[in-house]
């Protein structure tokens, strides 16, 4: 069920501002994808257009294509509200609903979208999305508690439960692991190994560490000033990006040489 | 090298414990002492007891910065006249507060019988007689004029925070703005001309009152459930919208039941602001003495107007008319404290849970 993604020619612009210029990649089913870059090169902006998440922020539109599987979702005949639900997202900072306990928050897909749903199947759906983002023996015995009540890496890995709760084909993740310790950012990264098995994932880092760990292939984004686009300077195999990158400045980066 | 060795001192001098409350005492005792003899010398024709609260202190102020001053140093001085200066205007400004309620409390009680809550005033000349009917007045026009508010006020904060942009919207703002600001008598002519051309001039009829109150009661709706609005993290809707969540949904099942304690707070400000109103239902909803159960027809009287005219109409045993009028005043404040209640009760029932 996972999906192929191809980006063609992308431009984004935020109202007059491009902030990303001429993107083109192919993300092949069931592999992880790393994004890596400094700081606004674009590389969240660019993971937003790949589920149209990028359209909540007022002025902001893209040019180019981005096909799922074959299909622009730029196409006229395209609704993002079911984008949205191939393509979930989990974000920097952990941001379950306040007002759900742990097991509403799992099942916020299917509630929110007034989904009708049995018990036991709402039971079976919770338990086996915990057991995906590695939680359940967590939270098991407090899943009335409030979603809010559990400690940052919890919540980040309840916002993954709930993200592959509604079974969407790709997982976008920015920075899943910025805030979290090193325990939990292992317990998410073996949970992208696993995950990987049904899904194409995109994950954004900071950590080169975590690019190299749990990546397949790895695109190194680059700004050339402040005020200009961010751009693709190269995508390959992580193990290549890693150890024989074609572009200086990919080297200068991953070995920490950079300006 | 001074300044090392200054660093890396942490004790400081300080006074004891008790000594903000022993100047205090001190500063009061002394202020009444004078104030006393100044009474008893026949100067003050009695003990001003307003006197002696403000002597003492201004007393207590200057004694705790200049001594402490001189034995804390300036920082801590001026931190302790700070509080204290901070802690006489709170004081102050409840003084009207607890001398309203007290004095409302202390008259309100002559009246506040079973036969006050359960008859009218129709025939009543002198004692006796009550104020149910414009008890269920102002609950039958303030419960409509709510009804017609909230929705309308809601529904116009959730456009103005989640979808509109642009000159409508600015406009709209705009135009909120302005209407906070009408006087409540224009809001009662507006409604009074608006059902005039309707039903013909001198219609007058409880709802023509909630609707007039509606018109001051939506813009403060509108402003304070905005705010609310805003409060709710970004990140959650983006969240909604990320699990193919469509907008509207988003809005009815996420952004209002997070900030739905907020909004039911702001609304009962609103109510508050209005159920006192009197203006502009003396020209709508009119006067009577009588039950009334029925907005859309006949003259209702409301708490405000009932002690408004009890007060300004009195008969022949004047005293009977003023004790009924502060039982209103008495039963109106009572009345916006159990809202209130009830609001922190909801409140406190719905709001998001175990933050931590
Ligand atoms: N909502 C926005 N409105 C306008 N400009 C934006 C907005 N979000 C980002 N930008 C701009 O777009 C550019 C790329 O930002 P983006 O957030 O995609 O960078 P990033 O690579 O994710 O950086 P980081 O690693 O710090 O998260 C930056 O120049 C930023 O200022
Ligand atoms: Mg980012």
């Amino acid at each position: 069920m996972s999906k192929r993604i191809e980006v063609e020619n992308l431009n984004v612009f935020y109202g007059k501002f491009l902030a990303v210029e001429g993107v083109s990649l192919t993300i092949e089913p069931r592999t992880v994808t790393a994004f890596i870059g400094p700081s606004g090169c674009g590389k969240s902006t660019l993971l937003r257009t790949l589920n149209r998440m990028h359209e909540v922020i007022p002025g902001a539109r893209v040019d180019g294509r981005v096909a799922i599987d074959g299909k622009n979702l730029y196409d006229l005949d395209v609704d993002p509200v079911l984008v949205r639900r191939q393509v979930g997202m989990v974000f920097q900072r952990p941001n379950p609903f306040p007002t759900m306990s742990i097991k509403e928050n799992v099942l916020a897909g299917v509630k929110l979208n007034n989904g009708r749903i049995s018990r036991s199947d709402a039971d079976d759906l919770v338990e086996k999305s915990l057991k995906g983002a590695n939680l359940w023996k967590e939270v098991k015995d407090r899943l009335d508690r409030p979603g809010s009540s559990l400690s940052g890496g919890q919540q980040q890995r309840l916002c993954i439960a709930r993200a592959i709760a509604v079974s969407p084909d790709v997982l976008l993740m920015d920075e899943p692991c910025s805030a979290l310790d090193p325990i939990s950012t292992l317990a998410i990264e073996d949970l992208i190994e696993e995950l990987k098995r049904d899904y194409t994932i995109v994950i954004v880092t900071h950590n080169m560490q975590q690019a190299s760990r749990v990546s397949d292939r790895t695109a190194f984004f680059n700004i050339a000033g402040t005020g200009l686009p961010g751009r693709l300077i190269e995508v390959d195999d992580t193990a290549t990006i890693f150890e024989r990158p074609t572009e200086k400045s990919t080297e200068d980066y991953i070995s920490g040489r950079f300006g | 090298m001074t300044l090392m060795s200054e660093a890396a001192v942490i004790q400081g001098r300080t006074l004891p414990r008790g000594f903000a409350w022993t100047t205090l005492v001190a500063s009061i005792v002394a202020s009444a002492a004078i104030f006393l003899a100044l009474a008893l010398a026949q100067v003050t024709p009695e003990f001003n007891v307003a006197g002696a609260a403000v002597v003492g202190a201004i007393l207590y102020l200057v004694l705790v910065g200049v001594i402490s001053r001189l034995v804390e140093g300036r920082r801590k001085s001026i931190d302790r006249v700070m509080a204290g200066v901070i802690t006489a205007a709170f004081l102050i400004a409840l003084i009207p507060l607890i001398s309203l309620v007290a004095t409302t409390a202390a008259d309100g009680i002559n009246r506040f019988d079973m036969q006050f809550f359960s008859s009218s005033m129709r025939n009543v000349v002198g004692a006796g007689g009550g104020g149910l009917h414009a008890i269920i007045g102002t609950l039958l026009v303030t419960g409509a004029a709510t009804i017609i508010s909230v929705p309308v006020g809601i529904m116009t904060a959730i456009y103005l925070v989640e979808y509109g942009k642009g000159r409508l919207a600015k406009s709209i703002t705009f135009l909120i703005d302005v209407m906070t600001g009408i006087p409540s008598i224009v809001a009662g002519l507006f409604a009074f001309a608006l059902f005039a051309l309707v039903f013909g001039p001198g219609i007058r009829f409880g709802i023509g009152g909630a609707v007039a109150l509606s018109l001051l009661m939506i813009p403060v709706v509108v402003r304070s459930t905005e705010e609310m609005l805003k409060l709710v993290p970004n990140e959650l809707r983006e969240a909604s919208f990320a699990l193919g969540v469509p907008k509207w949904l988003t809005i009815v099942k996420v952004v209002l039941p997070t900030a739905i304690a907020g909004i039911i707070t702001g609304v009962m400000i609103s109510i508050a602001r209005i159920i006192g109103e009197t203006a502009p239902l003396l020209i709508i909803a009119g006067l009577s003495t009588s039950m009334n159960y029925d907005l859309f027809s006949e003259r209702m009287t409301t708490l405000p107007v009932f002690v408004y005219t009890q007060y300004t109409i009195q008969g022949a045993d004047a005293q009977a008319y003023i004790d009924r009028a502060w039982t209103g005043a008495l039963v109106l404040i009572i009345i916006v404290l159990l809202l209130n209640l009830i609001a922190r009760i909801i409140a406190r029932v719905l709001a998001p849970k175990g933050s931590r």
